[in-house]
This record gives structure tokens, C-alpha cells and sequence, in this order.
């Protein structure tokens, strides 16, 4: 930990915006309930009120405030999307080693079924399985996982397969060891730095599904605040000159952002490549 | 030299004064970007360089070499600056000129030949193609002129059917053909100035010869000044007319290079030519058949198996010996190893070991075998986790084979450390990318003495090191070996390694075994005819040494 903020101190003016933006969302994330005024399903007064020093934002096509629950918000929107990307690449990473250290059929018949998924795409299918099986969060988490975990299934393979090939990974076997070693101690910490520039990047593209998903009416389900779905429900306002319904969207917008940023210094440094 | 004719215009210069300086080099100062930030790693390094004179670089690793042979074309790596001092190339001041001056001089008057050609081609563009590239680039040619040259230049460095070779692509030839091919392609422009980053390093003996002997005329017979940088004293020798020795970004010291040859001044010269002649006392013969292991009828093959690297290879190892396995490149001594090891399974034969039949896979081997046959590779960094501490390194065979835990392991790690000349306490919890070259290759040793074998393989285990450094682990091999009794088999492709350290020599050709003899046997004439082919190739210290050779060889093709 204290490596990382001294490192954080040498980190370029973006990835430093990045950390603040990131640290700001998980702060509204965490404390939501004693920063937001009011609750996130409370109905307080009519429909589309304008922004007032009572209702900060305004208040939905429910009247309800919306700047509570944009905050309450970051926790659904957020809070899935964390969870799925760390449900996809447990299995989606775990697997892509164990197909390049172990090769041969098992590679084979992985990276086939992969081929399989990733061959369909990825909304469409999403959509198929989410209306056939429901629309629950725990749902909504295992398909969009099992989805993104193909993509980090290649990735994973495809880095590993260099390492596999080095003196130390032969070294290793020779000696006896068996897979768990080997994917734990050799190869692992070899390929972390790529996985976890991936990680960021999987994260946002997770958590843009979601909203595309709730926008859609097939993700986060009413009447939990989600910044897709806040976009729908409010979009009629737009027609009218008024930007509510763009805070909600700006608001997905900056996260990613920030967390590119922040992987594009990671990456930066991965890269082993110097500058002044 | 004087300063005006330094003040002269290039042209003039380049007319009037061929004897003068070419290459001005005063106080040239280089620093690195550390993990520490900016460190300084050439400590003001003056240089003078006549032209159509060779000037040899030598020094061990580190010692700035590289960084100084690419300053004379006023570049600089990635991570590195030129900070201070004076670079003249005929009378331009390279740490002044702009970007586009230099870029305008590289190539057309500056060229450079670097280390690895297989990987300084680009893959996808045939040999012609890529040499053509500078010549219309700088505007001097047509490419059908350029063409033409560069079939004539194929010619006179020997490429087989250099009409036809331009065409082909560079994986579809040969590591000493590529080392030639880019030398004419460092030719196209005609330059005054060629930099030769360590050319013949990564090429066997016998090729080796071939590409000295090619750079050589070239470079005389166009009158070409060229900087000559390696670590190989003997290489420097055939090809340089004055020797520049550096170590750790100092210059120290510069003399024309037969008196460098016969009177070296400084100690750390002196100690340079003492590494070639390592001597070790004979040892005592062990009884006559005490074999620890025997390869019997072994054939193998890589892939699907229809075309045999290995043909029939019958090698035996006689308990608490030496035995080294030499030839060139492609001769299957690597291939024998992994044989050995099991990682690749032999296709047929019969591998004895303590005359007990060992399974040809290695998975099929039980933990007890693997632990008696280590191995120790040829790329200490690629042969050692980067992401795991030398603690850890050593500590793994010793819990997974020994079943040491805690107090004890770190002891014998400790132990094992200081086994290997590395200050235990110093090393223990370092990463191996923060060690050298020579350290690294101590910890591997150290990883394989760990598990208390009988028997190790050392794959070329000294070749990516400089000579001073690989004195040290031929010197800590042979004493571990007197102190642990443990038998080594040990491949390489130099012969002084051999010289130093084996009791007995099988000389594989073409995966077949040639002979096999004890080292003063071998080394002592009537010499099979491949081996003496081999034995005469090796480099020695005589200037005229590659010129009488190639003489020789030339009289013997005319008789037969």
C-alpha cells in the first residue's frame, strides 16, 4: 500500500485526476445512505420538479429527489459491475492459464467453447438468456460474468502462453511441480500487470453493459436506482431544454474516464517503456 | 590533428586528409535512468578514430560499450542520454546537430551492424528489399542500381548464389549468412564510419570464422573506418589496429594491437588475457567403468516425429567426472540434454542412470530420480522467476524435495548462498533483476545444488557471459565438484570451457556422436577430421592468426 502512493506521487496529472475520481465514486458508494438527503425509493413531491435548494437536482417522473439517487445509484451501478469483472476474470483467468500450461486437449477444447460464445454477440445473448431466465440481480451478474470472462479468457491464454514457454516455467516442471504451482507461483505474478490494465478496462466495459441493459429495461430493476435506467426514465425532460437526464449519464461517462486513465499509466509502466 | 583541419569542411576533409581524424571523441559523458533516477554509466570517455583504421572496443558487460558505439552516431537509447562532452564525426558536431542533420549522416555516412541480426531484420521484407531501403531513402541510387550493388557486395562477402540470396526472406537463411547480409547492407551507402556491436557473439566457432574473415576484407578493401566492439579478445585481434579496453564507463587503456597483445600495462588488461589460459590439475581417474549414466542407442526427434535430430547417440559418464559435449550450432547437443531431462522424450534407446533404466519421460520419473539430475540452463534470466526472491528461488527445492521448513531452510539457503560466493544476508530477499549477469548464474548453480544431486547439466551454462565473469563460475563448478562429488555433463559450443574444465570430450556432428576421448587426448593430435576443423577455429590470441588459417585452409582445398 505504501508502494502504491509513493508511486501515485511520480504518477502523471491524469492518473492522479483518475485515483480522485475513482476515490470520490467509492466514497458516495460507501456512505451513501448519510450523504444522500433523502432515501433512494422515498416519494417526496410531484413529477419533474426543477432544481431547487430543497430537491438539489430536481426530483423524477416519480418525485423522487434525483440527487439521492444518483448517489445511491453508484452503489448498484458500481457495486454490480465490481462484482461481475471479479466473477469474470476468476474464471475467465483462472482457465486461460490453465489452457496454456496445460495445452494439448484441454487447451483445445477450452478455447473452442469460448470460440462459441464469443461468436454470438454479446448484447443479443445477453438479452436471449436474461429474458429466459429473469431479470434478477444475481442473475444479471452470473450472464454478464460468464460473457466477459470469455474475453478475459483469451487475454489470460494468450499472456500466459509466453510466460509457459520461459526456462523457469521448464524449470519448474522438471522439478515435479504440479499445475497449482505453477499457475499460482510461476506464472501468475508474470502476467499480472497486463490482467489487472485489464481488469480496468473490462470493468468499464461491464459497467457500461449494465446501463445499456437497464437503459433497455433488462438490468437493474425498478425501483433501485441505477444511472441506465435514471437516463430512460428521464429522457422526455431533454425535449424540454431541461439537462437533468444528462447528469446520471455524464456521471458513467467520468468514471470510465477516470478509470482509463488510471490503467493507462498502469499500462505505461507494465510497458517498461522510460521517458523523463 | 590539428584544429584548423578540424575546422575544415567536411568535404575537404574528407579529400585531403585521409589519414586524419575521422571519429573525435573528448570527454563523453552518458547517463541511464535507473530505478533510482539519472545515474552516470560512461565517466567521460575520450576516443580518436583515423579514417580506414578499426578500432576494437573490448570490455566486460556494463562497461559501456554499446552505449559509446551508438554515441559515435550521436544516438542514444531509449533511457539513456548524452550529457556531456564532444562527438565529431568529420568535423560536424554530433551533440549539436539537429535530429535531421544526424538522421541524414546515419545510414549514408554512419552505419551499424548490430549483435543480432535475426532480430534487427525486419521479417517480412526479403534481404534485397531492406537493403535497397537506405541507398534511395538518402537519394544516392536507383534501386536497379542498388540491386546491382548489392549482388556484387553478396559476392564479395561469400553468400551462396548471391544473385538469388537477396530474394529470400530472413528466417530462410542462416544466423552467419544474416550476420553477412546485413554487413553489405551496412555497406549500400558506401559509409565512412561502420559500428560492429558485437557481431559474432551469438554465432558459433566455425561460422564465426567465416563472418571475421568476410567483415575484414570489406571493410579493408573499401577502407572503411569501422569501431569493433566485444568482449572476445581474440576476435579483437584478427580484426583491430588498435585496441581501446573500457571497464565500468572509464577508458583503460589504448595501444595499437600487437603491443596491447604482447605488453599490456594495466592490471585489469592483464587479467582480461589471463582468463584464456585457466589450467586445472588432472583428476584422478575413477575406476575404469563406474558409468553414473549411459545413453544407449538413443534416436530422437522433435514434432511428429518422421525426421531424427538425434541418430543412434551412444555417450557414457563416468562418476564424479567432467564429460563436455561440444559442436556447432544445430549439431544436437541441446537436443542430447533434453533427452536427458526427459522433457523431450527419446524416441528410441535406452537411458541408464546408476545402470538403473530411467523412464524416457520425464513425467513418468519419480521425484527421488528427478532431484538426482539438475539442470542448469544458458539464460540465467529467463532461467530464474523474475518475480520471486533468491530466497525463494532456492528455498523451493529444498522444501519440495527435502521437506525443509522455516528455520531450517533458511539456514541451508544461507549456507547454499555462501556456497556460491553470494553474501547470504545481502542477496537473500533481492529479485534476480536486480543481480548481474554473473550473480544470476551463481543463484541458478545454487538452485541445483540444492537439491543434492549427482548429476548436473550445464547448458552452455557460461556463453551469455564475458570472459572474467565466466572464469569465476568454471572455477566455483570445479570446486564445487572436488568438495560435493557430483558429476557434471557439460555442453558448450567453446572450446577453452572445454579445455578448462573436462576429463572427457564426445564431439557431436549433425546429431551423431563423432568421438568420444579424454580432453588431453583430444586435444592432442591425430585429430578426427571434424574435430580438428573445430580445434583450429577457436580464436586464438596471434593477430595473424585468421590470416594464416584461411591460408592454410585455402592450400589444402587447392591440394585435394
Amino acid at each position: 500500500m505504501f508502494t502504491f502512493l509513493s508511486s501515485l506521487r511520480t504518477a502523471p496529472l491524469s492518473a492522479q485526476f483518475g485515483i480522485l475520481i475513482i476515490c470520490i465514486y467509492l466514497i458516495a458508494m460507501v456512505f451513501a445512505p448519510w450523504i444522500a438527503p433523502y432515501g433512494e425509493t422515498e416519494i417526496l413531491g410531484s413529477a419533474f420538479e426543477p432544481w431547487s435548494s430543497t430537491y438539489l437536482l430536481g426530483t423524477d417522473s416519480l418525485g423522487r429527489d434525483m440527487f439521492s439517487r444518483i448517489i445511491y445509484g453508484a452503489r448498484n451501478t458500481v457495486g454490480i459491475a465490481l462484482a461481475t469483472t471479479i466473477l469474470a476474470f476468476l474464471v475467465g483467468g483462472l482457465l486461460g492459464i490453465v489452457a496454456a500450461v496445460m495445452g494439448g486437449i484441454v487447451d483445445q477444447l477450452l478455447s473452442r467453447t469460448v470460440d462459441v460464445l464469443m461468436a454470438i454477440p454479446s448484447l443479443i445473448f445477453a438479452l436471449l438468456i436474461l429474458t429466459i431466465v429473469g431479470t434478477s440481480t444475481s442473475s444479471l451478474i452470473l450472464v454478464i460474468a460468464t460473457l466477459d470472462s470469455t474475453r478475459v479468457f483469451r487475454l489470460a491464454r494468450s499472456v500466459a502462453q509466453t510466460v509457459v514457454v520461459m526456462d523457469y516455467v521448464e524449470a519448474a516442471r522438471y522439478r515435479g511441480e504440479g499445475l497449482w504451482w505453477i499457475i499460482r507461483y510461476e506464472v501468475l505474478p508474470n502476467i499480472s500487470s497486463p490482467l489487472i490494465a485489464e481488469f480496468g478496462l473490462r470493468f468499464c466495459f461491464v459497467f457500461l453493459f449494465i446501463s445499456a441493459l437497464s437503459f433497455l429495461g433488462l438490468g437493474t430493476q425498478p425501483p433501485l436506482a441505477d444511472w441506465g435506467s435514471m437516463v430512460r426514465d428521464n429522457a422526455t425532460l431533454i425535449t424540454f431544454g431541461d439537462i437533468t437526464p444528462l447528469i446520471p449519464a455524464s456521471a458513467i461517462a467520468l468514471l470510465t474516464i477516470a478509470i482509463n486513465f488510471v490503467v493507462d499509466w498502469k499500462l505505461h509502466n507494465a510497458s517498461g517503456l522510460k521517458d523523463e | 590533428m590539428t584544429i584548423c583541419e578540424e575546422n575544415l569542411t567536411s568535404e575537404t576533409v574528407k579529400q585531403d586528409t585521409q589519414a586524419d581524424s575521422l571519429l573525435t571523441i573528448r570527454g563523453l559523458k552518458i547517463s541511464a535512468l535507473l530505478d533510482s533516477g539519472w545515474g552516470e554509466i560512461v565517466h567521460g570517455v575520450d576516443l580518436d578514430l583515423k579514417a580506414g583504421e578499426i578500432l576494437g572496443l573490448i570490455g566486460e558487460s556494463g562497461a559501456g560499450k554499446s552505449s559509446i558505439g551508438l554515441a559515435a552516431m550521436g544516438f542514444a537509447r531509449n533511457g539513456c542520454k548524452l550529457t556531456e562532452g564532444e562527438i565529431k564525426f568529420d568535423g560536424i558536431d554530433l551533440m549539436q546537430a539537429s535530429e535531421k542533420q544526424k538522421q541524414s549522416l546515419r545510414g549514408a555516412r554512419i552505419a551499424y551492424v548490430a549483435q543480432s541480426a535475426a532480430a534487427s531484420f525486419n521479417p517480412a521484407s526479403s534481404l534485397i528489399k531492406q537493403y535497397c531501403e537506405a541507398p534511395i531513402k538518402h537519394g544516392l541510387m536507383s534501386s536497379e542500381s542498388a540491386e546491382k550493388e548489392a549482388i556484387e557486395l553478396y559476392k564479395k562477402l561469400n553468400l551462396p548464389t548471391p544473385d538469388l540470396i537477396g530474394f529470400r526472406y530472413p528466417h530462410q537463411i542462416s544466423g552467419g549468412q544474416l550476420q553477412r547480409a546485413m554487413t553489405a547492407m551496412a555497406m549500400s551507402c558506401k559509409p565512412d564510419l561502420i559500428i560492429f556491436d558485437e557481431p559474432t557473439t551469438a554465432l558459433d566457432v566455425t561460422t564465426q570464422i567465416e563472418v571475421l574473415s568476410a567483415i575484414r576484407d570489406i571493410v579493408r578493401e573499401y577502407k572503411t573506418a569501422a569501431i569493433y566492439i566485444t568482449h572476445d579478445l581474440a576476435v579483437v585481434a584478427q580484426m583491430a589496429d588498435r585496441i581501446q579496453v573500457l571497464k565500468d564507463g572509464n577508458t583503460v587503456e589504448i595501444a595499437d594491437t600487437k603491443t596491447m597483445l604482447s605488453a599490456p600495462k594495466e592490471d585489469y588488461t592483464k587479467s582480461l588475457w589471463a582468463v584464456r589460459n585457466i589450467n586445472r590439475e588432472a583428476k584422478q581417474q575413477s575406476v575404469e567403468d563406474d558409468y553414473i549414466l549411459q545413453l544407449k542407442n538413443i534416436s530422437a526427434s522433435y514434432g511428429n516425429g518422421t525426421q531424427n535430430v538425434l541418430h543412434n547417440i551412444n555417450i557414457n559418464v563416468k562418476r564424479g567426472q567432467t564429460l563436455a559435449v561440444v559442436g556447432e550450432s544445430g549439431s544436437g547437443k541441446s537436443t542430447t540434454a533434453r533427452v536427458l531431462t526427459g522433457l523431450l522424450a527419446a524416441g528410441e534407446g535406452e537411458i541408464l542412470f546408476n545402470n538403473k533404466a530411467l523412464p524416457l519421460n520425464y513425467k513418468k520419473r519419480d521425484k527421488e530420480t528427478l532431484r538426482h539430475v539438475q539442470m542448469i540452463y544458458q539464460m540465467a534470466d529467463t532461467a530464474l522467476n523474475p518475480k520471486q526472491t533468491i530466497g525463494q528461488i532456492i528455498g523451493r527445492p529444498l522444501d519440495f524435495y527435502l521437506g525443509l521448513k522455516g528455520e531450517k531452510k533458511q539456514a541451508r539457503i544461507k549456507a547454499l548462498l555462501a556456497q556460491v560466493d553470494l553474501d547470504p544476508d545481502k542477496y537473500i530477499s533481492r529479485l534476480p533483476g536486480e543481480l548481474s549477469g554473473g550473480q544470476k548464474q551463481r543463484v541458478s548453480i545454487a538452485r541445483a545444488l540444492a537439491a543434492e544431486p549427482e548429476f548436473i547439466i550445464c547448458d552452455e551454462v557460461t556463453s551469455a557471459l564475458d570472459q572474467v565473469v565466466s572464469e569465476g563460475i568454471l572455477n566455483l563448478l570445479d570446486r564445487l565438484q572436488k568438495s560435493l562429488n557430483i558429476t557434471y555433463l557439460f555442453i558448450t559450443h567453446d572450446l577453452s570451457t572445454v579445455k578448462a574444465i573436462a576429463d572427457e570430450v564426445v564431439v557431436m556432428l549433425q546429431g551423431k556422436v563423432v568421438e568420444q576421448e579424454k580432453t588431453d587426448v583430444l586435444f592432442a593430435p591425430p585429430y578426427h577430421e571434424y574435430t580438428k576443423k573445430l580445434l583450429s577455429s577457436v580464436p586464438q590470441m596471434d593477430p595473424n592468426w585468421l590470416d594464416n588459417l584461411l591460408k592454410q585452409r585455402q592450400q589444402e582445398r587447392n591440394q585435394s
